[in-house]
């Protein structure tokens, strides 16, 4: 099994996302993933800052990976998606299929995120074809679902040809929209958002009128209101999944890399949930 | 420009086309289809009627088979294009990369359409599906303001239809996990968002209260208009104010973008609701039709306070809005 480190869903500072990248360098973590993917007015950072990170990360012989948008609208942001793919020395994550279109026309592999619509064996092998070395599972589907599709892929003779990561820690993307809801959380249109997303490093949770933790808000993106935790199930992803992905929430994401490389497991507590994995309703335990 | 109407079965699709309709979409009653709601939708034998119909009157059927394959039952996915195929519809409306696959190669004469669920909100997107599958047309989500909608009109050679009317899906369509999440049943996978049969209403002493999966949606005072829990438009609570974090009950009217959407050379504007009634159908088609005919024909456009109030009088909690298409709403 291989950890890796998803990119940063929130909106910190410059400092604070260089203090986090100095103690991804010393972590467990096997690959890192970096960048901006939820919207493109965050810029404390600049690709060139990534890229530098990037660099730095690489000398511990890290696997760097940059990640992209997932909802590109304007031709500025195609741009930028552009700059991302050209960048000529890391392996990029695709999270929209402009990603893909781009990177598959300069015959440049990639990954294929969980904010691809990817649910089976055909979509797999067309996207193989296409330059796809790793796919990550969308968030919601269940370990018996990919048991389906491994046992497809092993069929039609594709299942050693890409890596399968599973995002395993961490509030779950859920939905993402034109609307800015942290902006509208403090009554503004996204226009006039004054960044305010950097106020809220851990997003804005959102409860039901009963204290049910529902939702965080997190810019455009929508995430799960629970922690998703399966480092539980590590045992259970043997032979099926080659990539465990820890979300950032904190620096607490070093502790939760360093548990599941020693084998061990966060215990699910209040807070956390696994529905998904199980084949339930990804808010539940199963 | 094609009025594009929904129909949840046989009767509705006829009064669509009765009414004004150029084209009507519709699915078949299985997992295939991203409005898989009980009690509607079309068995084999009433698409033939279907078929029959709307080549009597000269008019287009497109049929969605628009939620994304599995692996445990892809054949379910690939024996639908295969049915639409041999009864001769139109257009196929889909958004399952390895469906679109399937039929572009098997069935290379059967126009595609990218369904909204693909979520194509790029000229990047856009390129992808059609160089790899031919498609003919692109459904554009609803998260597009109308300046980026006519961005995209200007760089694309591929069709783009877009929604006019109807309830309004706020996230990026097809990236929208909220209702799996809390019930368990995937809109992507299944094709229903908040499910009837996980709804639940009480009174008590808060009022009347609505529960998606025994997770409280909104409670209404007692004289409030109370709306059907789609989870997006719940109030919740975030941190000390109870608020729509989300969005408010409503739907979406772009009537008064017509001329804009004309002169943008819009292919289609579709109506939302093929859950929606028989009569909801008329009366949607026949204000637009009317008004795409005046808009058509004059240069001085102008929506009729009885468009206005048929369409408001349809919509979730008797408001409409442009949604994305006004930059304030985002």
């Amino acid at each position: 099994m291989k950890y890796s480190l998803g990119n940063i869903l929130y909106f910190w500072p410059k400092a604070k996302v260089e203090s986090f990248y100095r103690q991804a360098k010393e972590s467990n973590a096997d690959i890192i993933y970096l960048g901006e993917s939820v919207c493109s007015k965050r810029r404390e950072l600049k690709l060139k800052d990534y890229l530098a990170i990037a660099k730095d990360l690489a000398t511990s012989g890290k696997q760097v990976v940059l990640s992209t948008m997932v909802l590109l609208e304007a031709p500025s942001e195609l741009n930028e998606l552009k700059r991302y793919c050209d960048n000529g020395d890391f392996l990029v994550e695709a999270n929209d299929m402009a990603a893909i279109q781009q990177l598959s026309s300069h015959n440049l592999p990639f990954v294929a995120g969980s904010a691809l619509n990817i649910y089976n064996h055909h979509t797999l092998e067309l996207l193989y074809k296409q330059g796809m070395s790793r796919w990550c599972m969308p968030v919601e589907l269940s370990r018996d679902k990919l048991v389906n599709v491994v046992k497809q892929c092993e069929e039609i003779g594709i299942r050693d040809k890409f890596e399968i990561e599973v995002t395993s820690y961490g509030h779950l993307p859920l939905a993402f929209s034109a609307r800015c809801f942290t902006a509208r959380s403090e009554d503004r249109d996204k226009d006039d958002c004054q960044l305010c997303c950097i106020n809220y490093p851990t997003g804005r949770i959102t409860k039901s009128q009963e204290g049910d933790n529902l939702f965080v808000l997190n810019g455009i993106q929508t995430m799960s209101g629970e922690c998703y935790n399966l480092t539980a199930e590590q045992q259970s992803m043997m032979g099926l999944v080659d990539i465990m992905r820890v979300h950032p929430e904190s620096d607490n994401a070093f502790n939760v890399l360093k548990q599941l490389k020693n084998q061990q497991s966060i215990p699910l507590s209040s807070g956390h949930s696994n529905g998904y994995w199980h084949q339930i309703a990804g808010i539940h335990i199963g | 420009m094609e009025l594009l109407c929904p129909a949840g079965n046989l009767s509705s699709l006829k009064i669509a086309i009765d009414n004004g309709a150029d084209a009507v979409y519709i699915g078949l009653k299985n997992d295939t289809n991203a409005r898989h709601f009980a009690g509607l939708n079309f068995t084999d034998k009433k698409l033939e009627q279907a078929v029959q119909y709307v080549r009597d009157h000269n008019r287009k059927l497109h049929m969605a088979i628009n939620t994304f394959a599995n692996s445990d039952h892809w054949q379910t996915w690939q024996q639908s294009v295969d049915l639409a195929a041999n009864l001769g519809v139109d257009a196929l409306i889909v958004a399952d990369i390895s469906v679109l696959n399937y039929a572009a190669t098997h069935y290379p004469d059967l126009e595609l359409h990218l369904s909204v669920q693909a979520s194509a909100t790029n000229a990047g997107a856009i390129s992808y599906y059609k160089e790899n599958f031919n498609v003919k047309r692109v459904v554009l989500p609803r998260v597009l303001s109308i300046h980026q909608v006519k961005q995209l009109a200007r760089t694309t050679d591929v069709q783009l239809e877009v929604f006019a009317y109807g309830s309004l899906c706020i996230m990026a369509e097809g990236r929208c996990h909220l209702s799996s999440y809390l019930t368990g049943e995937s809109p992507n996978m299944n094709g229903v968002c908040s499910p009837a049969k996980y709804v639940q209403w009480q009174e008590n002493e808060h009022g009347l209260e609505s529960r998606l999966n025994n997770i409280v949606i909104d409670r209404y005072a007692p004289e409030e208009p109370a709306g059907y829990p789609t989870l997006c438009k719940g109030r919740f609570d975030v941190d000390e104010t109870r608020y729509h974090a989300l969005e408010e009950p409503t739907s979406l009217n772009s009537m008064e973008l017509l001329p804009e959407l004309v002169q943008m050379g819009i292919a289609s504007v579709k109506i939302e609701g093929r859950q929606r009634s028989s009569a909801y159908v008329r009366d949607v088609t026949r204000s637009w039709r009317q008004a795409i005919d005046a808009c058509l024909s004059s240069n001085d456009f102008k929506v009729k306070p009885e468009w206005d109030e048929c369409l408001s009088s349809l919509s979730e909690g008797n408001q409409t809005t442009l949604g994305a298409y006004h930059k304030r709403w985002q």
